[in-house]
């Protein structure tokens, strides 16, 4: 079925298309809906906006640039290549977008405890920050084996305040620390309020995390213009669950002749049993609150990702995806493991921005499209997060003892 | 009249409550599994819960997410949990079983053709736990046109405007999950039990069944005192991991030793007189 506009969902139940939803335990039921309620009347409210306003600005410094990459572009001899540097949010990456949000919700419906669920411990270390910020208690889960791959971001979430609990069961990963958060959310209606790091979860998170994600996008736009005097030819954004993806595309879905790209992990390719690709190599499910694609076998037993970066690591992605997928809207594409590591250093020596292996996703794809591009094709790149987190998974990759 | 019903109605008419177990299919393995299942109903159970494993059971405690994936280990599947329930009949027993678990694994299984092979093997009920009614349409329709009940879940946060929701479309009982948490956690008192089941029951005629936090047979007989039925889940379960040797096999004598701490919660259960 064809559509009008690509921004009127999700309907009032929370639905994309078939997708999305609200698939949480009766317990949580009366507390998401009124996370949802709560949620519609302050975006209603000035001054809430007016918080959120400033607090982008002076807390975490937007808006951040939008920055021509001369030298990659030239090195690849094709298309022209811009960054937006959300790398250079306060904390290092996107995920501050809607830990803000949220947490002023959270301080808004009178919650005294927050917590979250992290991969590669950036969206951790947002909600830290936000906690510390405005006084909150602050809980991360955290996958086991993530804890041990982000070893700086655990520390930096100490630092701020923030208790981090390792989370071993399953595959210790992701998912698993989405698992944790909601056993603990349930258990704790009452004081908690749960900052999901992404467009997913039941009703309302993925719009909400959307909405307050979309700033991306409408700087984006608005600085395109006065840098070009037109909209961009190509959107690339990597995605795990989507977040940066969609706060980078939504504002220009209706911009119908703007292609957008998103980029799963490949991990060891999508032939394997070892990526994160959930558009690639997964199916309908319901999980974490939502049906969207997943990763399982054939008797619907979620299976474990794989990917070099533990923010991409997850076997789901946001419903809202999964829509744009089915509505051939936005195009989903992959990268590997390797394709990641190469783009990772082609970046660093050429740009002088370590990006995150998340981001770097993202820029192996630009590095196969943009040489058979024009030079008057314009691409936006998210450049979602900074590497610095990073450095020892690369190095090991790379075989190099620090 | 279904089993689910019938069962409710022999009890009413005794003046006692339901003793509800639940058990893991394919926990340990699937032979433990059976042999425990086919002895619940000497041993005293009323209805019997048969978990169906899923990876990210996310409103389970550690018993039996870890009874989960045990289960997972040793091979369960969605068609092996319906073996079980097949050859439970095939053996004779008319007692209630009733599927708790999540939805992704039936979703996978194909909807109707889950029904369809659930009312062939016998299943009474269905809890899935992350199918709020809201969203529950699509397997409690065609699971009633199979004669399967799909029970609804009522908590401590259930207002009563959200009661309303719960018990509309609700058949078979409610399954009052007493405590805002995850299996196996905290007890809630008898006291706030049955208010809470007295509440319930000014919006249905259904019968309740009270879990979450059950432990004892002390327990279960203070729940069975104010309600029509007590679920001991966590508890049980329990006993299979402390029953496991190194290398995971049972221990001699684990099935009659689990049959044996049943059958005590079910003489709590039936002492206590309504």
């Amino acid at each position: 079925m064809a559509v009008n506009s690509f921004t009127t969902g999700p309907d009032d139940k929370g639905h994309f298309g078939i997708y999305g939803g609200r698939y949480v335990s009766e317990t949580l039921m009366p507390l998401v809906k009124n996370v949802e309620k709560e949620y519609r009347t302050a975006m209603k409210d000035p001054s809430f906006l007016a918080e959120l306003d400033e607090l982008n600005r002076v807390f975490i410094g937007r808006p951040n640039p939008l920055y021509h990459a001369e030298r990659l572009s030239d090195h690849l001899g094709g298309a022209k290549i811009y960054f937006k540097r959300e790398e250079l949010n306060h904390t290092g990456a996107h995920k501050i977008n809607h830990a803000i949000g949220q947490v002023l919700l959270a301080k808004r419906m009178g919650k005294t405890r927050v917590i979250a669920e992290t991969g590669a411990g950036q969206h951790g270390v947002a909600t830290a920050t936000v906690a510390a910020r405005f006084g909150l208690e602050c809980t991360v889960f955290m996958g086991a084996v993530d804890i041990e791959r982000q070893k700086p971001n655990v520390f930096r979430m100490k630092l701020l305040g923030a208790e981090v609990q390792p989370v071993t069961s399953g595959s210790a990963t992701l998912k698993d620390a989405m698992n944790e958060a909601l056993r603990d959310w349930v258990t704790n209606v009452d004081d908690t309020f749960y900052i999901i790091g992404t467009v997913a979860g039941p009703h309302p998170y993925p719009m909400m995390v959307r909405d307050f994600q979309s700033i991306i996008g409408r700087e984006t736009k608005q600085q395109i213009l006065e840098l070009e005097g037109r909209l961009p030819d190509t959107l690339v954004a990597c995605v795990g669950g989507g977040s940066n993806a969609l706060g980078l595309f939504y504002p220009f879905l209706d911009d119908r002749d703007v292609a957008a790209i998103a980029v799963e992990a490949a991990g060891h390719g999508v032939g394997t049993d070892q990526h994160a690709a959930s558009i690639a190599g997964g199916k309908p499910g319901v999980l974490h609150g939502n049906r969207t694609y997943l990763l399982q076998d054939a008797d619907g037993q979620i299976t474990e990702a794989h990917s070099i970066s533990a923010g991409l690591d997850y076997p789901g992605i946001g419903p809202e995806h999964v829509w744009l997928h089915e509505q051939e809207r936005v195009s989903y594409v992959s990268a590997t493991d390797d394709e990641a590591l190469e783009a990772f250093q082609t970046c660093c020596r050429l740009e002088g921005i370590i990006p995150a292996l998340e981001s770097s996703h993202a820029l192996a794809h630009i590095l196969k499209i943009a040489p058979d591009l024009p030079k008057d094709h314009i691409i936006v790149m998210n450049m979602s997060g900074r590497g610095d987190k990073d450095i020892f998974t690369v190095a090991d990759a790379l075989g190099v003892e620090l | 009249m279904s089993r689910l019903q019938s069962t409710f109605e022999n009890l009413r008419a005794e003046g006692r409550a339901a003793f509800v177990t639940f058990v893991t299919a394919g926990d340990p393995d699937q032979k433990t599994a059976q042999d425990l299942l086919n002895g619940l109903p000497a041993a005293g159970a009323d209805i019997i819960e048969l978990g169906m494993p899923f990876t990210d059971p996310s409103a389970d405690g550690p018993a039996i997410d870890k009874a989960a994936q045990r289960a997972l280990a040793s091979g369960a599947s969605m068609d092996r949990t319906l073996e079980l329930v097949a050859a439970f009949r095939k053996d004779g027993h008319e007692t209630p079983i009733v599927l708790m678990g999540y939805f992704n694994p039936i979703y996978a299984y194909g909807i109707d053709r889950f029904v369809t092979d659930a009312e062939a093997a016998g299943v009474d009920g269905l809890i899935v736990v992350d199918l709020p009614p809201e969203e529950d349409e699509e397997l409690r329709l065609p699971a009633n046109a199979h004669g399967i009940d799909l029970i609804r879940l009522a908590t401590p946060t259930s207002d009563d405007t959200r009661l309303e929701t719960i018990v509309n479309g609700a058949s078979g009982f409610i399954y009052y999950v007493a405590v805002a948490g995850v299996t196996g956690g905290k007890s809630a008192t008898a006291d706030d039990i049955g208010a809470a089941v007295k509440r319930i029951k000014a919006h249905t005629d259904l019968p309740v069944a009270v879990g979450f936090g059950i432990k004892t047979p002390e327990q279960a007989k203070a729940v069975a005192h104010v309600a029509d039925g007590a679920v001991v889940g966590s508890a049980i379960v329990s006993m299979i991991e402390n029953g496991l040797d190194a290398i995971g096999k049972p221990e001699a004598g684990l099935v009659k030793k689990i049959l044996g701490f049943v059958n005590a919660l079910a003489s709590g259960v039936h002492a206590a007189q309504k």
